[in-house]
């Protein structure tokens, strides 16, 4: 029990854990203790020190604003204008938006959650409420499925909610769009890859466009998905938004994948690509029983870095297409410039961090999965 | 007619300046049957040899006949038992053979390519290891499962380049013993490369030295003519095996020494004594 949960945390590359569990199992006391402090302990404290800098340089930022206003309300009105101001800052009417405390930022934290509470509640009550005449609407499409199908009746479509989203929805729709721009990057970039790491050829034909076009800003990217994307969807009236954001975030993240998996196909170990001569293998056994298998740790460090560029350039993405999402949040907020607003986004910017944190652990395992080792690793 | 035949083959690798020739007029004859090991220091061009007879390098000059016929790449006729086993990390003992087996049989049903997988695996004694992967596996039984997938191919001739010399001497001598066993069933053509005078002695008809490259040539043949089954410690008390050995010996101490001198000759050694007090010792190594 305690070994296989040891080995399950180490296989998703939570191992910190492991001196902890040792030690409660009461395993070599001194050697987990120094194993616990170093991997446990020392974080933390990091940590700790992290959030006082930060604790300090907010208050610091803050008293620097405060004295400023007071200053300019004394060198405007006197004594009486200092009471004033110093008033209407306690009371938030004169807002001070410098860096926000480590305390503000977990308030905020705690808003946007009671806030997703409330959104969550309305849309309960809005479904309740729009859900017989949605049932009308189904009842119509069907009674008039014909009148519809010759074009005479217009479909009724289903009432949605369109209010504003929480930030957990927003959440969401960007961990969607992150992985429909992943899905489109690896479905592009490793069969790409694949043909053009069999065909020397093919790979310096166009080595050139690749080279020019891997450096690509995301907002450029974005800017020419845009161009092309807006004509195709003249006459669509779905989410185009969402589309121009995820085939931007693809296009951007996958040419770490593509590149790599040029490089694993073209640098199979010789000794394999004589063992499918010897055995007189096909093409098609060849790459898939050899070839692909082989360029497996290569391909799969690219989507890993695939995933990291993808989450990383949607938060600019969203925040030019306007895709409902977290890039939009934090550019909404600082827009909006509201007491909490700069605390909201300090929140927001740690959910993101810790996101792409998890994201990269969850590629980490399959990786792990789908993956030989060469020597056993005991 | 031979069943496999070298004319004047010569290759060489590299380009320009840096242009040197590996083998240099190699002729070799070998026979249905018979089993035959090139013996030579490491570096003197073995592997390219054995690759040239695979199909998997084309000679530059010369040209090698198998039955008859030019050998213009690799075919399943000719199986091929590796030095470092190549054998496919992410595929188990039962793929790494089976895809040997599908694309020799591929008229073969399934059930009767599992079987024969089966049989061969079960003939090097490694059923019990048929669902593991090589990193799993030791030395020998890797070596075992390379020697499974060649043969299971049913292959009119058998190479073997440097088979056992990554194996410790314990290893090696039981995988010699099961090599001839395998061997002696159905006496298929077989080329051995080894740098092991004494392995060449114990399994094959016949030894031919491969002088040292740039430029490799074979050298004069020695005919074994010890009776079959040969056991390896009676042979160590044998006259006729002491004689071969100390002569094939002999003969490649002195290449190796003229291989050292003309190496030596380009060198200005500083006129310096080394301050050792271990009276120096001389030792002959092959490997």
């Amino acid at each position: 029990m305690k070994d296989r949960s040891i080995h399950i945390l180490n296989f998703v590359g939570l191992g910190f854990f492991e001196p902890a569990i040792r030690l409660a199992a009461g395993e070599e006391t001194k050697k987990n203790l120094i194993a616990l402090f170093k991997k446990v302990l020392l974080p933390v404290l990091a940590v700790g020190l992290f959030l006082i800098l930060w604790h300090a340089g907010s208050s610091y930022l803050y008293n620097v604003e405060k004295d400023f206003k007071i200053e300019t309300a004394r060198i405007a009105s006197g004594n009486s204008g200092v009471t004033t101001e110093l008033e209407r800052i306690e009371t938030g009417e004169s807002s001070i938006n410098s860096l926000p405390s480590p305390v503000a930022v977990l308030g905020a934290f705690k808003t946007l959650l009671a806030d997703h509470k409330e959104i969550n509640l309305k849309k309960e009550a809005f479904a309740l409420k729009v859900a017989p005449l949605n049932e009308k609407n189904l009842e119509f499409n069907r009674v008039n499925a014909d009148k519809i199908k010759e074009g005479i009746a217009a479909k009724k479509k289903p009432i949605k909610y369109t209010g504003r989203p929480s930030f957990v929805d927003q959440i969401f729709t960007s961990l969607k769009t992150v992985f429909a721009g992943f899905f489109l990057a690896l479905f592009l970039a490793v069969p790409i890859g694949v043909v053009l790491g069999l065909s020397s050829t093919l790979r310096s034909s166009f080595n050139w466009l690749i080279q020019i076009f891997k450096p690509v800003s995301p907002v450029v990217w974005f800017l020419l998905v845009y161009m092309i994307v807006k004509t195709f969807t003249l006459e669509y009236d779905g989410d185009v938004s969402f589309i121009i954001s995820f085939i931007a975030v693809g296009l951007c993240a996958m040419w770490a994948t593509l590149v790599n998996t040029t490089l694993g196909v073209s640098t199979v170990d010789k000794d394999y690509i004589n063992v499918a001569k010897v055995l007189n293998l096909g093409v098609g056994q060849k790459v898939f029983k050899i070839i692909l298998p082989s360029s497996f740790p290569l391909i799969f460090t690219g989507l890993r870095i695939t995933v990291s560029v993808a989450w990383m350039v949607l938060i600019a993405i969203e925040l030019l297409s306007q895709s409902p999402g977290l890039g939009t949040f934090v550019w909404e907020e600082f827009q909006n410039g509201a007491n909490d607003s700069n605390a909201k986004i300090i929140a927001a910017m740690f959910v993101i961090g810790g996101i792409g944190f998890l994201l990269d652990k969850l590629m980490f395992t399959v990786q792990k999965f789908v993956t030989f080792t060469e020597e056993a690793t005991t | 007619m031979a069943y496999i035949e070298l004319r004047n083959v010569s290759k060489s690798f590299g380009t320009g300046k840096d242009r040197t020739q590996v083998l240099s007029n190699i002729n070799l004859e070998i026979e249905e049957g018979e089993f035959v090991a090139i013996v030579g220091f490491t570096g003197s061009g073995k592997t390219t040899l054995i690759n040239l007879i695979s199909g998997l390098l084309m000679p530059d000059e010369g040209q090698v006949l198998f039955k008859g016929e030019r050998v213009t790449g690799p075919s399943h006729e000719r199986g091929v038992i590796f030095q470092n086993y190549s054998l496919l990390p992410w595929l188990n003992v039962r793929n790494n053979v089976g895809m040997a087996v599908k694309e020799a049989f591929r008229k073969m049903s399934k059930k009767d390519r599992n079987k024969r997988v089966e049989d061969y695996v079960e003939m090097v004694n490694l059923s019990p290891a048929i669902g593991k992967l090589p990193k799993e596996l030791s030395g020998g039984m890797r070596q075992r499962v390379s020697v499974t997938r060649a043969l299971s191919m049913s292959p009119d001739m058998i190479l073997m380049d440097e088979p056992l010399s990554a194996l410790d001497a314990l290893t090696r001598g039981n995988l010699q013993q099961e090599i001839l066993n395998i061997w002696n069933k159905d006496k298929k053509t077989a080329l051995l490369i080894t740098n092991d005078v004494d392995e060449g002695i114990l399994m094959a008809d016949r030894i031919i030295p491969l002088k040292p490259g740039p430029k490799a040539t074979l050298g004069p043949e020695y005919k074994v003519n010890l009776a079959r089954p040969r056991d390896k410690a009676a042979l160590n008390h044998n006259e006729d095996y002491k004689l071969l050995r100390n002569g094939i010996m002999e003969y490649l101490i002195q290449i190796g020494e003229q291989r050292a001198s003309k190496k030596d000759s380009n060198h200005v050694l500083p006129d310096i004594k080394p301050i050792v007090k271990i009276p120096p010792f001389r030792r002959i190594s092959f490997n």
